[in-house]
């Protein structure tokens, strides 16, 4: 018997004009792994939010067909009925903790089903272990990081050792490596457990290598159901913006699409005898993107020499500039320490590292929210910052009411005016608040973005990044904090790493994303840093080169 | 003031024991007026607080206990006819009459101001080191509605905090952020209003989110949870006999008329052996269970 299954599922909110789900019909048997994959307002969420119940019994509206999670019609079963079989995990964690203690958060739900003290101490303390979080469970959820904060939101939906798990963009807030973590979690869980997965996410290059099958969506219909690898051709013609860097790569030489991750298009490459087996950053001239400097295993101190000199080569001054700055919470942790940092007007640069590291924090001390403790922030004119959330910048009923009617123009929202902020999209709204940031004619000569792909598809994520490209060529310094190391390959000039506060990594892309794991993007990781390329069109334009100059017959 | 699980006698208490220490102390700023008792509550309060490893969050409250309180202090004279040692006339108020300060109304003020301030301490301290959880845990066995509601509040507390810091400074960001000084009072205003609109409907997006979260975990068909029986612990032991003996000593004080005090129509302190021993016994007795520090827990930083 399938875990989940719809049958010609209709479903519209209340007062909206069109529907979220139009005939959606699938089956999910237990112990698959899926992956839901969309644009922005495909109808991801809404679907997940049907298979917990949560449509219709929570939201209301119109709801037509039949959908069964584990044997029980949802219009029949409310969410707390169906929770013994599926555990939900949505995209804020801070929204999903209700207790004032991890223990008692992970005890909860057990507790509302009448389970016996032992059972529920046990089951507490195997989902803890399972997890990780032992460590975490006396603590108060105000005191966790967005990471293990997702980690606790999980445990409180495996502690019953449900037979499925729904997931929306579990990794949206996660650092690189926690991502890969909760990834490589699911997947134990997936194997060892038999826990049937359903998981709505944006970066595909995460979790397709993890997948058993992806269903996509587009306008509420399912518009592709089957295997990972046969997504990844169908996306190619279909579907360009769902097709993972890998693909993209494979495609663009000419080879099948169908890998999911980095092992298997390594396989590919290798099989058609383009992979350069001795590897390695700055081993291959040429295919750089778009003029960065080319890669070399950078020793730390060549990148401080290069650093150094950056601040004391000649050039436009500094349109911020941090002097020994540090950031120390009175009986609480340093969260800065020591931080030097030019960025210049035109520069693009992307401030990367762990959660927790200081991003959020130093782009704080850009904007003067906040002061040094020690050491100084100088700023050369008017800082725009936009913080991770938009919507909090947009407190007016219209559109029209939040920025000027050139400003909404410039970000192509002058036809927008009479709308409420909150019912614009995610797109739009950030647009919205970045118009609202930087503000009519006395441009800021710094804009600083915090987090800003957050639920975002890679269409809208192409664009953001040629608006920041933009910015940048307009003679703005622009530094973006992310965790989004794709994102960042495709927009920033500069990385600048950050771990505990410090300043570990200051250099071009390709030398800073090259030759790690983690912050490297897919290709850069296929490659092994070769050249210094981090594009999938770089880098196969790349290897077609290398390809062309070794053996044309290779290639036909 | 949040509760932080800490190696101590108090925290290793169980909730319902760690509570009714802290009400003992609590009922004793209620049924005492005697400065002395209350300056006893007061030492022992501080002492508890020290033994719990919770100062720092007692003192986070002092300006709002010492501010209640001086409310307290400098309203009564004012506003009290009682008492007959007259120290100023202030002249006749509409609606109030002839407000004479009398020495009498200013003690009356000041002893009422302890009151509130021991009580207030007291609350503290029990915010310090009684688990939420497990209090709230408790009181679903009573009643599930209410006490969940209790707890969802205390939670949406820390989260509307937060959503409300994050508002402010997106606020500050925007280009047209009003400079607090140039700007009219006008602009700040409304300003001012719209922020607020923006924090109530995000607050009632976050309530919808947090009631979503309560639908998934099963809150709409939740059982009492079950009972968690536990052998008691020599804290467990050593926090009872002391709430005990608190309530003990209050109770033979009231009987033997020890601690009195009257502030109308005269001043009229008792400050004798009994209320020194009244005294020095609150103390002591608060401060032994703290002295049981075998097997108390240590927990992660």
């Amino acid at each position: 018997m399938s875990i989940l299954s719809f049958d010609r599922v209709t479903y519209r909110y209340p007062d909206a004009d069109r529907t979220a789900l139009s005939e959606v019909s699938l089956s999910v048997e237990p112990g698959e792994f899926c992956v839901l994959a969309g644009l922005s307002a495909s109808g991801k969420s809404t679907l997940l939010r049907a298979a917990c119940g949560l449509v219709p019994h929570f939201h209301g509206g119109e709801f037509a067909g039949r959908a069964e999670v584990g044997g029980r019609d949802t219009r029949t079963h409310r969410p707390g009925e169906l929770a013994t079989v599926v555990g939900t995990v949505q995209q804020d964690p801070e929204t999903q903790v209700v207790m004032g203690a991890v223990r008692a958060e992970l005890a909860f739900g057990l507790e509302n089903r009448g389970l016996g003290v032992a059972a529920v101490a046990r089951a507490v303390e195997e989902a803890a272990l399972a997890l990780g979080i032992e460590r975490l469970l006396d603590r108060a959820p105000d005191e966790l990081s967005g990471g293990e904060l997702q980690r606790v939101a999980l445990g409180a939906a495996l502690v019953g050792h449900p037979e499925l798990v729904l997931l929306d963009e579990p990794t949206s807030q996660l650092d690189p490596v926690a991502g890969d973590e909760l990834i490589g979690l699911l997947r134990r869980l997936n194997e060892e457990w038999g826990t049937a997965v359903v998981m709505a996410e944006h970066r595909l290059e995460r979790c397709l290598p993890a997948a058993d099958r992806v269903i996509a969506l587009a306008a509420g219909r399912i518009v592709y159901d089957g295997e990972p690898g046969e997504f990844q051709r169908w996306a190619g013609r279909a579907a360009p913006a769902l097709q993972s860097p890998a693909a993209r790569l494979l495609s663009g030489v000419g080879l099948e699409p169908t890998v999911t991750g980095v092992k298997q298009a390594r396989l590919a490459l290798r099989s058609s005898g383009l992979l350069n087996e001795t590897g390695g950053p700055g081993t291959a001239s040429g295919g750089t993107d778009r003029g960065r400097e080319r890669s070399g295993r950078g020793a730390a101190a060549g990148r401080i020499l290069r650093a150094v000199a950056r601040r004391s080569a000649p050039g436009p001054s500094p349109a911020l500039a941090f002097r020994g700055v540090w950031h120390e919470l009175r009986d609480g942790p340093t969260l800065l320490t020591a931080i030097d940092l030019d960025v210049r007007p035109g520069e693009c640069v992307a401030l990367m590292g762990r959660n927790g590291a200081g991003k959020s924090t130093l782009l704080r001390h850009a904007k003067g929210l906040v002061r040094p403790t020690r050491g100084e922030v100088r700023v050369a004119g008017p800082v725009a910052l936009l913080v991770q959330n938009p919507g909090d910048y947009l407190v007016h009923d219209r559109v029209i009411d939040e920025a000027s009617p050139g400003e909404l123009e410039r970000a192509g929202l002058d036809a927008e005016g009479d709308r409420n902020p909150r019912d614009l999209s995610g797109g739009e709204r950030q647009r919205l608040a970045l118009a609202v940031a930087v503000g009519p004619g006395h441009a800021p000569v710094a804009v600083c973005l915090d987090e800003p792909t957050r639920g975002m598809d890679r269409a809208l994520k192409d664009l953001l990044a040629a608006r920041l490209v933009a910015m940048a060529d307009a003679g703005r310094a622009v530094l973006v904090a992310t965790h989004d190391v794709e994102f960042a390959a495709s927009f920033a000039r500069r990385v600048v790493l950050l771990a505990e506060g410090r300043v570990i990594a200051d250099g071009s892309p390709g030398e800073v994303m090259c030759g790690g794991w983690y912050f490297a993007p897919e290709t850069a990781r296929i490659l092994r840093g070769e050249g210094g390329v981090l594009l999938p069109e770089s880098g196969a334009a790349l290897l077609r080169r290398r390809a062309a100059d070794a053996a044309p017959e290779v290639l036909a | 003031m949040r509760y932080r699980r800490r190696p101590t006698p108090l925290h290793a208490t169980r909730v319902a024991v760690g509570a009714s220490y802290c009400l003992a102390l609590m009922a004793y700023a209620v049924l005492f007026d005697s400065p002395l008792v209350l300056a006893a509550v007061l030492v022992a309060l501080v002492l508890a607080a020290r033994g719990a490893r919770s100062g720092a969050q007692l003192l986070r409250v002092l300006p709002y206990a010492g501010g209640l309180a001086l409310t307290a202090a400098v309203l009564n004279p004012l506003f009290s006819h009682q008492g007959l040692t007259v120290i100023a006339r202030l002249g006749h108020l509409p609606g109030f009459g002839a407000i004479d300060v009398t020495l009498e109304a200013m003690v009356f003020g000041v002893v009422a101001a302890l009151k509130l301030f021991v009580f207030a301490l007291a609350v503290a301290l029990m915010g310090a080191t009684v688990d939420p959880d497990e209090l709230l845990r408790g009181a679903r066995r009573v009643s599930f509605r209410s006490a969940l509601t209790a707890s969802l509040a205390t939670r949406m507390w820390t989260v509307l905090e937060r959503d409300a810091r994050r508002l402010a400074d997106a606020q500050r960001c925007r280009f047209d952020a009003p400079d607090p000084v140039a700007v009219s009072r006008r602009v700040r205003m409304s300003r001012g209003i719209a922020v607020v609109r923006a924090v109530a409907t995000g607050a009632l997006d976050r309530a919808v989110d947090v009631a979503a979260t309560l639908e998934l975990r099963g809150y709409a068909g939740a059982h009492h949870p079950p009972a968690r029986p536990r052998p008691w612990s020599r804290q467990d032991l050593a926090f009872a006999a002391a709430t005990a003996g608190l309530i003990a000593v209050a109770a033979a004080a009231r009987a033997a008329g020890a601690g009195g005090f009257e502030a109308y129509p005269t001043v009229r302190l008792e400050a004798g052996m009994r209320e020194l021993a009244l005294g020095a016994a609150v103390v002591v007795v608060a401060w032994l269970p703290f002295t049981q520090r075998r097997g108390v827990e240590a927990v992660a930083p």
